[in-house]
């Protein structure tokens, strides 16, 4: 049978979706389906919001096309069909002395959820973004594969990078993993004692890879305390993994009450010695940190959470500072929060990072939370910042038009791909993303 | 020296990730089936996550000729030679009910095409003095029921064949796992409502491999169908005549 009707959600949890699903296992499977009846694809369902759902129609998951096709262990080009898990690709060619050029912290994203969202990792400063890499996309067409490349086809590759997989399924890529010196991490880990010392600390580091966890429960002289990681390649032993761990049941609210993040961020802070420490780390230890849980967005409980991510240019680092003060004193945030400094690098029309600082916090999803949100979307705004696509489930239509200047050009790319929308998610049908006006 | 596997029906979900699991230990692949361009992919990524060889080859049970490709690289295998069959078919009962004319290719599908194969390749595994056979059976030929005892029947034919294969050739070494799976997450089985004990398919292949470790002889997988078959079986036919289940 082709369709399956289920219920499922984006990470968050916020947005769910009941409606037919569709699992190809093979190229000639998904030829079939995208000539009789398109759909949009989707991955393993990391977006938080609801950039993966397609309430009350079909949608066509890609998780079982998976397979490597080609790698050349010469220069390490790598050609994958688009359901592979970038942590997967991690543990096969990382013994190797290979890593995928741009990793999410989540291993379980797909390379095709990576292309659509135009994905970054910790080594944005230097790497650029996850599509940058990208030398070949096939798309699946009704009339069959399509091989397009930035050089040929200049539009509609940006459109299908960072392009919510508005063109169509991505069937496969071609990228280049990049060398590394060896399977484990070497990482430095310093205390940060408040939000000036953090971006000092930001603007200088020369970290192959380099990563924020700031305590956003922190407030007056300790606002914007934190830790900062920098990583570096390295040979070396190590012992194997731990099991994963699964979260059994949905927590209840008061799992994450202020009193209890509060300590949380305290102790996780004071983890790091006050002169630092330097240590040697697993490779998916340091890239893939929550991983290890399974399903730990059930700790949010039923109601589910909300990622807030924006990027804010470098010259408006105060209003990302006034940000954090709200966040601070609402005393909603989760523990887990995270600062970056972020190159220039974006490879479409509607990718997230601009050269300046991010800021990711989540929030459980009540009133109050969803409320703080809007205000930071609003600050955003003016300080001519953006917001993720691949986080939001709450922005509206014309903020996320005045942050995404390009989005005609993607959007005349779209409409003559699939002028009948057979594309559209819940997420570009609530943004009106796919209208002209 | 890597021993080498023989895998029919390699487009199958379970064969697929089975595949990969032998990959990483460093097994020469023989990838066999009727879908060529998506077997080439599978041999393509079997060789880059450390198969010694991975190559597809054309293969249809319902083809005796298509045997040769196969067989003949089994001749030039060095080392010991295992054979593993995932291939079947399961039309829905109403429709072979509606044309009887299907039942022949679900049987030569699910059993005599691979019966025909495996009475083939034993003379050179006994031969070899070692090596092991994986069936692929299912629980659903553990007792005809309603819903699909066309495919059931297949399958306990395939079962009795492998119990007396594994009679014979265990007498020169060569070891013969029968396996049983329950429900298991694949194309075949998508889209059907109300699973009950649905595995993931990773789950099967790890456990078919850890089978084929231990030798056991017949493998219910996931476990918990041992005891359910155990209970269904012994339900007297008087009783479960009237049945639905
Ligand atoms: C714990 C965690 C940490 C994260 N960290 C980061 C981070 O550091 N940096 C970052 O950039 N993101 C991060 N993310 C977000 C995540 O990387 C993206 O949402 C990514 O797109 C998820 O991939 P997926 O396979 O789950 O795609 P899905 O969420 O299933 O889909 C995302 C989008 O991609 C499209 N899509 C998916 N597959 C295809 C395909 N084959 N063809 C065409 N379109 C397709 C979908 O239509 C949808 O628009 C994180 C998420 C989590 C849960
Ligand atoms: N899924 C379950 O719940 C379940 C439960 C119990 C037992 N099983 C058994 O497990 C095995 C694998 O099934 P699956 O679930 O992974 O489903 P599947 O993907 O549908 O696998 C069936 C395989 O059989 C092959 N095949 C069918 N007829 C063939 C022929 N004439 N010649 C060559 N190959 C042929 C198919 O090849 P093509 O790609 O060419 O079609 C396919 O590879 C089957 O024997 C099935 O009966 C499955």
């Amino acid at each position: 049978m082709r369709w399956k009707t289920d219920t499922y959600t984006g990470w968050g949890r916020v947005h769910g979706a009941t409606g037919a699903l569709a699992r190809p296992e093979r190229a000639s499977a998904l030829e079939a389906l995208i000539a009789e009846e398109p759909a949009p694809a989707i991955g393993m369902r990391r977006s938080y919001g609801d950039a993966c759902l397609a309430q009350d129609r079909r949608a066509v998951d890609m998780t079982r096309l998976d397979r490597v096709l080609e790698f050349d262990g010469e220069t390490g080009a790598l050609h994958v069909e688009a359901g592979a898990r970038i942590g997967d690709l991690l543990a096969v060619f990382a013994p190797r002395g290979w890593l995928p050029p741009v990793m999410p912290g989540t291993g379980f994203a797909t390379v095709g959820g990576g292309i659509a969202m135009d994905v970054h990792g910790k080594n944005h400063h230097h790497a650029g973004s996850f599509g940058q890499h990208v030398t070949e996309i096939t798309l699946m067409t009704g009339a069959g594969p399509r091989v397009i490349t930035p050089e040929a086809d200049a539009a509609l590759f940006k459109a299908t990078v960072g392009g919510l997989g508005q063109t169509g399924p991505i069937l496969s890529a071609r990228f280049g993993l990049l060398k590394a010196k060896g399977d484990v991490m070497v990482v430095t880990e310093r205390r940060v004692k408040d939000w000036e010392q953090f971006l000092t600390l930001l603007d200088g580091s020369d970290a192959t890879y380099s990563v924020g966890w700031i305590d956003a429960t922190a407030r007056g002289p300790a606002l914007g305390r934190g830790i900062l990681e920098e990583g570096e390649t390295g040979g070396g032993l190590i012992k194997p993994a731990k099991r994963s761990r699964k979260v059994p049941f949905d927590a209840p609210g008061f799992a994450l009450a202020p009193p209890i993040v509060r300590a949380f961020n305290q102790a996780y802070w004071r983890r790091v010695p006050e002169a630092g420490r330097t240590s040697v780390k697993r490779i998916d230890d340091f890239f893939f940190p929550l991983d290890k849980i399974h399903d730990w967005n059930r700790l949010y409980g039923r109601q589910g959470f909300h990622q807030f991510q924006c990027v804010v240019p470098l010259d408006q680092a105060d209003a990302l500072r006034n940000m954090l003060v709200h966040i601070a004193n609402s005393g909603f945030a989760s523990p887990l929060a995270v600062l970056k400094r972020m190159g220039p690098g974006r490879g479409g029309f509607l990718s997230f990072p601009m050269e300046g600082y991010t800021l990711a916090v989540d929030f459980r999803n009540r009133p109050g939370a969803v409320k703080l949100i809007n205000l930071l979307e609003g600050m955003t705004e003016q300080a001519r910042g953006r917001l993720y696509l691949a986080k939001d489930a709450l922005a509206t239509t014309g903020r996320i038009r005045a942050m995404y200047p390009d989005h005609g050009a993607w959007l005349a790319e779209v409409l003559a791909i699939d002028p009948e929308g057979h594309f559209a998610t819940d997420l570009t049908r609530r943004l009106k993303l796919r209208e002209t006006t | 020296m890597s021993d080498t596997w023989i895998i029919l029906g390699a487009t199958s979900t379970i064969a697929r990730v089975m595949a990969r699991q032998l990959a990483e230990q460093g097994a020469h692949l023989v990838l066999a089936g009727r879908d060529m361009g998506d077997l080439e992919r599978s041999a393509s990524d079997c060789s880059a996550r450390g198969a010694a060889s991975a190559q597809a080859v054309a293969f249809d049970a319902r083809d005796p000729e298509s045997f040769e490709g196969a067989l003949a690289l089994a001749e030039t295998a060095e080392g010991a030679v295992n054979v593993a069959v995932f291939v079947g078919s399961m039309p829905p009962q109403e429709d072979m009910d509606a044309d009887p004319g299907l039942i022949a290719g679900v049987v030569t599908d699910s059993f005599t095409g691979p019966a025909a194969f495996l009475t083939r390749i034993a003379p050179l595994m006994e031969a070899r003095g070692k090596g092991c056979v994986v069936g692929v059976g299912s629980v659903a030929g553990d007792r005809g029921r309603l819903g699909n005892y066309i495919y059931g029947a297949a399958k306990a034919g395939f079962h009795t064949y492998l119990s007396g294969l594994r009679n014979r050739l265990g007498r020169s070494g060569v070891h013969v796992v029968t396996v049983k799976p329950g429900t298991v997450d694949t194309a075949m089985t998508w889209g059907m409502e109300a699973l009950p004990f649905l595995a993931p398919p990773e789950k099967v292949a790890g456990d078919i491999l850890r089978a084929v470790e231990k030798k056991k002889n017949v493998l219910y997988t996931p476990f918990i169908w041992w005891p359910v078959m155990t209970v269904i079986k012994s339900i007297p036919e008087g009783v479960f005549k009237k049945l639905k289940i």
